[in-house]
């Protein structure tokens, strides 16, 4: 499969340039965020950090501190449809680039993809170990004390991150395509297909 | 089931004469956490032979591949969800189950100081990240005694994202058109493998228990998990069942990560409780292909005789 490298910050004809199916390796910032701080980005509240151009990354990593170091001990995706209800208006207000995740996300995510230029990158579920090798130092962290560890925004400099592209700029989702044709089969092997 | 429920956070201390059990313990979660079974890893590179080249789904099990090697070549968390705690211990009769679990307690409170574990129990109320693995229901403990002068302790470490995908059915199920029998039973098997779609980190493996009532079938759903992939159901119905659902789940394409492909599930283990009369449920639990399970035999002492899987 062909590889594309980009570099972060990403500009809007990067993501509008990638198609559905295409393997990426991200490198430069990216920020974890996952459940509380997308909430609390949604209810109007703010974090001291700028995410234009940026990825977020749904992750809550394992995280240790050594000799007054961050080390990220594991870093894999989370199941990126509970940020469904969220991620639209994330995109819209701080000019998110890319959405890392697993699992795929929805209909209003995928509109929000479109029409303000994002992509949504899945990472491999459960692959904590290769995606913590790529992570070269953690450059900062925000809501350690209010979220804790799993919770808090890290910023991350990455190298040659992998993800497939699963929601395009185009409006084409796998997620929808896999989800349609396993319905047909579904429907055949229970007794619903007309 | 023993479990923490008075909200302790403070680990226990361990009396010196219980050292051992809790090395034992500690190791057991290091392990569990970085290392996955020998039937898991088999049941990957069979998928992945399998898989078509060049690929989305053949990719992902690459990775997933690469991974297994780099967490245990480097004790690290195979996957950052650590996940539920799930202890499983057999004890011979008159043993101190209180002490086994504040000795357990201990234990996962020290490995998620190491990072063998992430802090992973937060208050349901508050939010608040207790930081060290321990409070009502962490790590949940499943005690039953045996006939035997040994300690029979199994650990699975089950992420949330496969937990958010397992699933409950009532039946019958009008939307399925899913009755009180086995028919009906695997029409709702199978809609709990679509729904699941790639959320579960799949390629996954199935605990589903037949019958019983709301909390025994998904916690018995979760001992199938102790069971290895391979093995055969000694009821010929279930061990045909189990098969078919196998069979027919890879017919949908889920594949990989839900990336589309031909290994939508790894295994299926089914059991069946007695129900009453009114209630026919059918509890599926997800396990993710991070099927982190390992178990020891050991003297009352924390003597290792034997790993396990």
């Amino acid at each position: 499969m062909k590889e594309i490298k980009l570099n972060l910050p990403l500009s809007e004809s990067d993501v509008r340039n990638l198609k559905q199916g295409d393997m990426v390796l991200l490198s430069g910032t990216i920020f974890t965020g996952r459940d509380a701080v997308h909430k609390h980005l949604y209810d109007g509240k703010t974090i001291p950090v700028s995410f234009t151009g940026s990825a977020i990354y749904h992750c809550g990593p394992v995280v240790v501190k050594e000799n007054g170091q961050w080390i990220v001990r594991a870093a894999g995706p989370t199941t990126s449809t509970r940020e469904e209800p969220y991620q639209a208006t994330i995109i819209e207000k701080f000019g998110v680039r890319a959405v890392i995740g697993k699992g795929g996300m929805g209909q209003k995510t995928l509109e929000a993809c479109q029409k303000f230029g994002c992509v949504y990158l899945h990472a491999v579920g459960g692959a904590a170990q290769v995606l913590a090798e790529k992570i070269v130092r953690v450059s900062n962290v925000y809501m350690l004390e209010e979220f804790g560890s799993p919770e808090a925004v890290w910023e991350l400099e990455v190298k040659d991150f992998p993800a497939l592209v699963t929601i395009d700029t185009h409006g084409k989702s796998l997620h929808n395509e896999v989800t349609a044709s396993s319905q047909l089969v579904l429907d055949k092997l229970i007794g619903k297909s007309k | 089931m023993a479990t923490s429920l008075s909200g302790l956070v403070t680990p226990p201390i361990v009396a010196p004469e219980n050292q051992k059990l809790f090395d034992m313990v500690l190791e057991l979660i290091r392990r569990t956490s970085t290392d996955l079974p020998k039937d898991v890893r088999l049941s990957v590179t069979e998928a992945l032979e399998k898989e078509k080249k060049e690929t989305s789904g053949e990719y992902a099990l690459k990775v997933i591949q690469k991974n297994i090697d780099i967490a245990c070549g480097k004790s690290q968390p195979l996957c950052q969800d650590t996940g539920s705690i799930l202890f499983f211990i057999k004890t011979p009769v008159a043993f101190d189950q209180i002490t086994m679990s504040e000795i357990c307690q201990a234990a996962v409170a020290k490995a998620t100081e190491l990072g063998y574990l992430r802090q992973n129990s937060v208050n349901s109320i508050t939010g608040k990240n207790s930081g060290n693995n321990l409070g009502p229901g962490s790590p949940t403990l499943y005690f039953e005694q045996h006939r035997d002068n040994n300690i029979d302790i199994r650990l699975a470490l089950k992420g949330g994202g496969c937990e958010n995908v397992g699933a409950q059915y009532s039946l019958p199920d009008t939307r399925l058109g899913a009755g009180r029998d086995m028919e009906g039973v695997r029409k709702v098997v199978l809609d709990a493998v679509f729904q699941a779609q790639g959320k579960g980190c799949g390629p996954g493996i199935l605990g589903v228990i037949i019958g019983g009532d709301r909390s025994t079938g998904y916690s018995y759903s979760k001992k199938l998990f102790l069971r290895e992939i391979g093995d055969k159901n000694t009821d010929p119905v279930l061990a045909e069942f189990e098969d078919r659902i196998l069979k027919e789940s890879n017919e949908m394409g889920i594949g990989p990560m839900g990336f589309g492909g031909k290994t939508t599930l790894l295994g299926v283990k089914v059991a069946a409780l007695d129900r009453l009369p009114a209630s026919f449920y059918v509890s599926v639990s997800y396990m993710c292909w991070a099927f982190r399970r390992l178990g020891i035999k050991a003297s009352v002492k924390g003597e290792i005789q034997q790993w396990l899987y």
